[in-house]
């Protein structure tokens, strides 16, 4: 893997000296915005879920087998999304349209019919809840090689240098992904206005 | 929307606003104990019925760890921790096939099953895998294990060793009963003990009531041999052919000798 060793990774150092006791730490550390990454990328909760714990699993058995310098030079978050996504792309492989992830895109309604009767409005948070599923749902049918740059550097927010680490491309290659992405997405969704307002 | 060249977002700094939102997710708490329980940093636990009501069944990659009926999580995980040394992580869905397995084995079936038993003296270990061998629907005293695995006057130990039994049920404790032939104590209660014993066929009631009349062993008049009451070969004895004995010393004036498969203490002794 190509990813620049920054030996100031101070979760990393922890590992090294102590794999067994600072795992779940780093866990706690990691799960969220891993957790986010994987659900951006499938659609789907119980598939990210899977995916997270299946990513976990893959990086302890790989940490156990380094020795304790290797772990504590690794750029641990890069390492961390490129598993996940390694896991995500393997499951995407494996199984054809997850039905699953159809269901939870039609439970979220991609363009919802306004359910409340009239002149009793929807409160605000419950709004821009919707529009997250509703945006979510956008970025999860962008095409696979858009789809992760975009959320590597817009949700993720990762800089272009380790989102190129992740995706095994130039520093190049990934920004135009992300640009592209970005362009796509817009061009995808209809009602923009529900997004600008 | 001619700014496109410059920055993705042009006239749309909304969206990149948006998009930074969709980070804004909380991953289930079950990620972490699955993952713990799965690369063996924990053990898992599950919720399974049993004939005491449900249990929860604690397990690692060595075996089954821990079993203790169900109740307060919070208490069972810090006792666990306080007993092992190691977390124990609820999870939805044991590894493999192990709650098919706690099924099968509590429902009477001879089913492989590993147990974790580490932090357990060696004379603790022998008791209990020496309990794992008696048959469901019998029992043996307290003084049976000890003689079995060489220590004939470790009665005492044997039965605090079964009282301290890590996994009750699974290895069943509750077919170790009072030398005199009563069913006697049990970590979980005396009368869960008989439930468990009347489940599994060995009626409890028998049991005391033959060891309220002093009798702790069947013979055959036709063999001429004696067992304890509730091994198969006693069972089988017709009761017209049946003699009781109050010891194995009154057995063998009257000219029995010993069952090489229930093998009565007082024989091997």
């Amino acid at each position: 893997m190509i990813i620049a060793e920054q030996p100031q990774d101070e979760m990393a150092c922890r590992l090294g000296a102590d794999l067994e006791g600072s795992f779940e730490g780093m866990m706690a550390v990691y799960q969220d915005r891993l957790f986010a990454f994987a659900l951006r990328l499938s659609g789907n909760p119980q598939d990210a879920e899977e995916i997270v714990q299946d990513a976990f699993v893959r990086s302890y058995r790989a940490l156990s087998g380094y020795p304790a310098e290797r772990i504590a030079g690794l750029a641990l978050r890069p390492w961390l999304y490129k598993i996940t996504l390694n896991v995500f792309r393997n499951r995407a492989r494996r199984k054809i349209p997850p039905v699953d992830s159809l269901d939870a895109w039609a439970e979220d309604g991609i363009r919802p019919e306004p359910s409340a009767p009239e002149g009793d409005r929807p409160d605000a948070e419950a709004a821009r809840a919707e529009q997250r599923r509703e945006l979510g749902a956008y970025v999860a049918a962008l095409p696979g090689r858009y789809r992760a740059a975009v959320v590597l550097r817009h949700v993720a927010g990762l800089p272009y240098a380790e989102i190129a680490a992740v995706l095994g491309q130039a520093e190049g290659t990934a920004k135009s992904n992300v640009h592209r992405g970005i362009q796509q997405l817009r061009r995808s969704m209809p009602a923009q206005d529900s997004i600008e307002r | 929307m001619e700014t496109w060249e410059m920055n993705d977002f042009g006239e749309l700094p909304l969206l990149q606003g948006e998009l930074a939102a969709l980070a804004d997710v909380r991953a289930p708490a079950s990620v972490i104990p699955a993952v713990m329980a799965g690369v063996g940093l924990g053990d898992g636990y599950f919720a399974a019925p049993s004939p005491i009501g449900r249990i929860f069944v604690a397990y690692n990659d060595k075996g089954v760890s821990a079993v203790s009926p169900v109740g307060d999580r919070s208490r069972f995980e810090t006792e666990f921790q306080t007993r092992t040394g190691r977390r124990a992580y609820p999870v939805e869905v044991p590894a493999g096939s192990l709650a098919r397995a706690v099924e099968a084995r509590l429902g009477g079936r001879r089913v492989k099953m590993l147990f974790d038993l580490r932090g357990l003296s060696d004379f603790e270990q022998a008791v209990l895998r020496k309990a794992l061998e008696i048959p469901r629907g019998e029992v043996r005293p307290y003084a049976w294990i000890a003689a079995e695995i060489g220590h004939p006057r470790a009665v005492r130990a044997a039965g605090t060793a079964l009282a301290h039994n890590p996994v009750p049920l699974l290895i069943p404790c509750h077919r170790v009963v009072r030398s005199d032939g009563r069913t006697g104590n049990y970590a979980l209660g005396a009368e869960a003990k008989r439930a468990i014993l009347q489940a599994e066929g060995a009626r409890p009631d028998e049991l005391d009531r033959l060891a309220a009349a002093g009798l702790r062993y069947y013979g055959s008049n036709t063999t001429r041999i004696f067992c304890y009451p509730t091994c198969g070969h006693a069972q089988r004895i017709s009761a017209g052919r049946r003699v009781a004995f109050k010891s194995g010393a009154e057995a063998a004036a009257a000219g029995y000798r010993a069952c090489r498969v229930c093998r009565p203490a007082e024989a091997v002794a």
